[in-house]
């Protein structure tokens, strides 16, 4: 966030607010400004009903999740302090203040089972998570881009029907092959057949490889698909012929004509995929046995520890919404008209 | 979505083989069950976690169990589970999808919001968040992954409904008083059916994988009972010992998950367009029509253009070519100014791309003869051509909004032809820009350059087109019908600024437009087309005298050249043919007041009078009383 300097220069002579008002009107009549204020509070109300969401989650969940979670033959006198402790006794208005509270102090609460502080242990994970997913969207990015791009050029006007068909049947399938299968396909090919590869743990460069191919592959065939449809509208439009007419060298129209204006909808595309593979983590930590929040976070379902469970979930959901954030303002910084910013 | 529709997705060969496999699954979900139910629960303790054997083809899991039988009966629990939460997921998403058009408008926004909202998480997020409520289990995780699956398809509803809701019936249906229940039950929905059965389809698959993607994770289905998500978690543990063990159900979730979405994939195709094909005419084809085309005349002396018998075709979307541009002869000599009218459709502007190495890809070009600035493109490298053509030949086009990088600031896109074509540095390809603009009189130059195309007026762009074309300095101008989009006394400006830019440069020009009147302004020549030939040329002065019907009747409906005000505009009645579908002999024939018998045979250009020559066997002479109304300033 930017503050705004709203505070008149230190004029001694008059203290007339006139400085200050003329500031302000020219940060409001300021497209940027605005857009910036208008995003900030959508982000703000999504964060405001992800955080409510979390909490209701436990509210949610029929019957006592105390009992469910310490088991049937747990003495009453045990789920009523616990119950105590994790102060779902009190009236559900002050356990919502209470938690959004403890939320800005930084306290997501404390495991049931394991009784570590839940930050504690988003703290540990989080990097796993994080450099898995980073790591897969920027091969996906490097990638993506540049075979989306070549298919353009090279099947344009309907040339090369073969290569076309090719590309986009094997993308398809490619990309309808979920990571974690394809994880189990990698482990088996790479790991078990011929070794080249460790399938299990965080290690190494080489502990990356596997579980970045099987986050990546899906979507990276997805987004040349895009790259390449896109990019295939825009050398339809005149100021592409207008470029062929300047007579500039085929790469020269490509790269500064072509795709600059196909980027809109590959950073939209590129911002959904990354929201896709934060989450998708989940599923390929639990094949390679990674680290991270998603292994915990199968874990604490299945023991019904519901306080690392809404930890992560917060977590998961502020980093989609924070990637959201990011691709928009990316988006109005990318487009000269600046209808994002003003629509 | 048609019967017919259905029946082509099946002949499309991805959306048959998938419909097949649909078709097996089901087959195998209904009796693999009973067929092997009891056989893959049978433990076999002498054949513990084993790999490949000829009893267990592949292996058994840690009690013994069969797992290729195991994997077979699966397919209906898999199958089962899946579409069940496919069905939550529509149901859901249909009712949210609908609820904006059947509550009020704040209601609705509520409803369209939360939407919006949820769909910026991803679908397992949702899953995840829906399984810690529902519980861990089979039934918690069809509820998960119906209700995460909901939010975009309830978008896909309200972007659909939002469609149709805007068209005349449901106005009507309105009007009519129909009740809100009635209007989504009767006129929505019906008429949204087509996309929301493909999207369904699609769900299906993605429901597959969903599932198994839960169930692998130990959230869905829970021993004693198994999908192949369970299986597919139990063999990978053992993955080291019977990589089958994993690989089976994994092969099979993949194989489901696919047959879905190529089937939904392969229909929604069908209802889309297909790409035209890149081909070549056969030779004989271009020979048979080339006989009577008309051809240019000799040439004495130098010339910047050249076109003998041009022809452009492009595949016809029902097999065989269609010729926009069919034999056309064109000559510009240097510094002279040539008008080139017709009507759209009449193969102008395609001629002009033709000549300067433009024509779209899919277009094929042939010409007896064809030189551009005194280089033949013909049979060069393109990149070759561009180098010699780079500097020669500007382009004006016709509608600046679009024909300028809007991504792009204006100067550097015309610095960019001098950085290119004369390998100068950045600074002073700028200066040029600049100097150039001014050229053109577009004020405040050095800060014009640094804006984008969209803060410019639509005079300014098209000024700034001329200013790109004269970056270099060319021989030869085109400019593509360069005044259409703009007022008319801009119009007049940029007309004005082409002749002193001809006037000062030197530079032949050819000015493409629909309307006589402009080209009369500007041109000393004027070459008249009709479908895709040149019907009539003459020089300006002799307008007057035109020969050709076509001609005549285009100087008849120009407001500014007919003498007689009182009199109403006449309008050429009828419609220029489609290039497809061009009559026999003179194609002007059924637009035409003189048309007889000898039509039926296609004139070829004769002259008439000197250096005036029309494709008529009927050419009129009686003189047209006309103001021709030329730009002050140039030659006459
Ligand atoms: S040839 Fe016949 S039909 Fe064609 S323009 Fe002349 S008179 Fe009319």
């Amino acid at each position: 966030m930017t503050t705004t300097p709203v505070t008149p220069p230190t004029a001694p002579v008059t203290p007339s607010a006139a400085p200050a008002t003329s500031a302000v009107a020219a940060w409001v009549g300021n497209p940027w400004a605005r857009f910036l204020l208008r995003r900030t509070g959508r982000l703000l109300v999504s964060l405001a009903v992800l955080v409510t969401l979390a909490f209701l989650m436990i509210h949610l969940i029929p019957g006592d999740p105390v009992r469910a979670a310490l088991g049937v033959t747990a003495p009453p006198d045990l789920v009523e302090a616990r119950r105590e402790a994790l102060g779902l006794n009190d009236p559900i208005g002050v356990q919502l203040a209470d938690y959004v509270r403890a939320l800005f102090a930084g306290d997501l609460g404390t495991s049931m089972t394991s009784g570590v502080s839940v930050s504690e242990t988003i703290g540990q994970r989080l990097p796993a998570t994080a450099s898995l997913a980073v790591a897969a969207f920027v091969v996906v990015m490097l990638a993506a881009v540049p075979l989306g791009l070549a298919m353009a050029v090279l099947t344009r006007g309907g040339r090369r029907r073969g290569a076309e068909l090719g590309f986009t049947s094997t993308s398809a399938v490619g990309a309808a092959i979920p990571e974690f299968l394809l994880a189990v396909g990698l482990v088996f090919v790479f790991g078990v057949t011929l070794g080249w590869f460790p399938v299990a743990g965080r290690g190494d460069a080489a502990s990356y490889v596997l579980p970045v191919v099987a986050l990546a592959l899906g979507p990276a065939l997805l987004m040349a698909r895009i790259v390449r449809v896109e990019a295939l509208a825009v050398m339809d439009e005149d100021f592409v012929r207008t470029a062929r007419a300047k007579r500039l060298p085929p790469l020269r129209v490509h790269l500064r004509h072509v795709f600059p204006n196909a980027l809109t909808s590959t950073l939209t595309i590129g911002g959904l995929l990354l929201s896709g593979m934060i989450v998708g983590t989940v599923l390929v930590e639990n094949v390679f046995a990674w680290p991270g929040m998603g292994m915990t976070i199968v874990s604490s379902i299945l023991a019904k520890d519901y306080p690392v469970v809404q930890g992560i979930v917060l977590v998961y959901g502020a980093a989609v919404l924070l990637v959201n954030l990011v691709v928009d303002v990316l988006l109005a910084l990318a487009d000269p008209r600046s209808t994002i910013r003003e629509g | 979505m048609g019967r017919d529709q259905w029946r082509a997705a099946l002949r499309n060969p991805v959306g048959a083989a998938a419909a097949g496999l649909l078709v097996l699954l089901a087959v195998l979900a209904v009796v693999a069950p009973i067929l092997w139910g009891d056989a893959a629960e049978e433990t076999d303790p002498a054949a513990l976690s084993q790999g490949s054997t000829s009893e267990h083809p592949l292996g058994t899991d840690a009690l013994g169990r069969d797992i290729m039988l195991r994997v077979l009966v699966a397919t209906r629990y898999s199958l089962g589970l899946a579409l069940l939460a496919t069905a939550i997921c529509v149901v859901a998403g249909v009712l949210l999808g609908v609820l904006p058009a059947v509550l009020g408008r704040r209601a609705g926004r509520l409803v369209t919001g939360t939407v919006n909202l949820a769909v910026a998480f991803p679908g397992l997020l949702l899953a995840l968040f829906f399984a810690v409520i529902f519980g861990v289990g089979a039934r918690g995780a069809v509820l998960a992954i119906g209700l995460a699956g909901a939010p975009s398809f309830a978008r896909l509803v309200q972007t659909n409904v939002a469609a149709v809701s805007g068209r005349d019936f449901v106005a009507a249906a309105r009007l009519a008083g129909v009740g809100r229940f009635r209007l989504v039950a009767r006129h929505l929905l019906p008429n949204i059916g087509e996309p929301l059965v493909v999207n369904a389809t699609v769900m299906a698959g993605s429901a597959l994988l969903a599932f198994a993607g839960l169930s692998f994770l130990g959230l869905g289905v829970q021993p004693p009972a198994y999908d192949w998500g369970r299986l597919l978690g139990e063999g990978l543990d053992r993955i080291y010992i019977n990589p089958a063990a994993a690989l089976a159900p994994g092969v099979a979730v993949v194989v489901a998950g696919l047959a879905f979405t190529l089937l939904g994939e392969s229909i929604a195709q069908v209802v889309g367009v297909r790409a035209v094909r890149r081909r070549r005419p056969p030779v004989g084809d271009q020979a048979a029509a080339a006989a009577a085309a008309g051809s240019a005349p000799e040439t004495p002396g130098d010339t910047v253009l050249v076109a003998d018998d041009l022809r452009v075709g492009f595949p016809a979307p029902r097999g065989g070519w269609t010729y926009p541009v069919d034999g056309v002869g064109l000559t510009v000599r240097p510094g002279e100014t040539v008008g080139i009218v017709g009507e759209s459709g009449s193969g102008k502007s395609l001629t002009a791309l033709a000549v300067a190495q433009l024509a779209p890809d899919t277009a094929d070009v042939t010409a007896a003869r064809l030189e551009v600035a005194g280089v033949e493109p013909r049979g060069r490298p393109e990149s070759e051509v561009r180098e010699l053509l780079g500097t020669k030949v500007a382009m004006v086009f016709q509608d600046p909004m679009t024909s300028f990088n809007p991504s792009m600031r204006v100067g550097t896109q015309l610095a960019e032809v001098t950085r290119v074509h004369e390998g100068q540095g950045r600074r002073a390809a700028l200066a040029r820009a600049v100097d150039r603009l001014r050229t053109v009189r577009v004020p405040a130059p050095e800060r014009r350059a640094h804006q984008y195309p969209h803060e410019f007026s639509g005079g300014m762009r098209q000024r700034a087109m001329v200013a790109m074309g004269l970056m270099s300095t060319p021989e030869l101008i085109i400019a593509d019908e360069p005044t259409t989009a703009l007022d008319v006394t801009v119009q007049r400006q940029v007309l004005r600024l082409l002749k002193d830019v001809q006037a000062e440069t030197g530079a032949a020009v050819v000015l493409i437009s629909h309307d006589i009147a402009v080209v009369a302004q500007l041109c000393e020549r004027v070459v008249v087309m009709y479908a895709g030939r040149v019907v009539e040329e003459l020089p300006v002065g002799q307008l007057g005298a035109a020969a050709h019907p076509y001609t005549r009747a285009l100087l008849a409906s120009v407001p500014d050249l007919a003498t007689d005000r009182e009199r109403p505009l006449a309008t050429i009645p009828g419609r220029p043919p489609d290039p497809a579908d061009r009559p026999e002999g003179c194609a002007f024939a059924p637009r035409c007041a003189f048309a007889d018998d000898a039509c039926r045979v296609r004139p070829g250009l004769a002259a008439v009078a000197p250096e005036q020559r029309a494709a008529c066997w009927h050419p009129r002479s009686q003189p047209l009383d006309l103001v021709l109304d030329v730009l002050s300033g140039g030659r006459s």
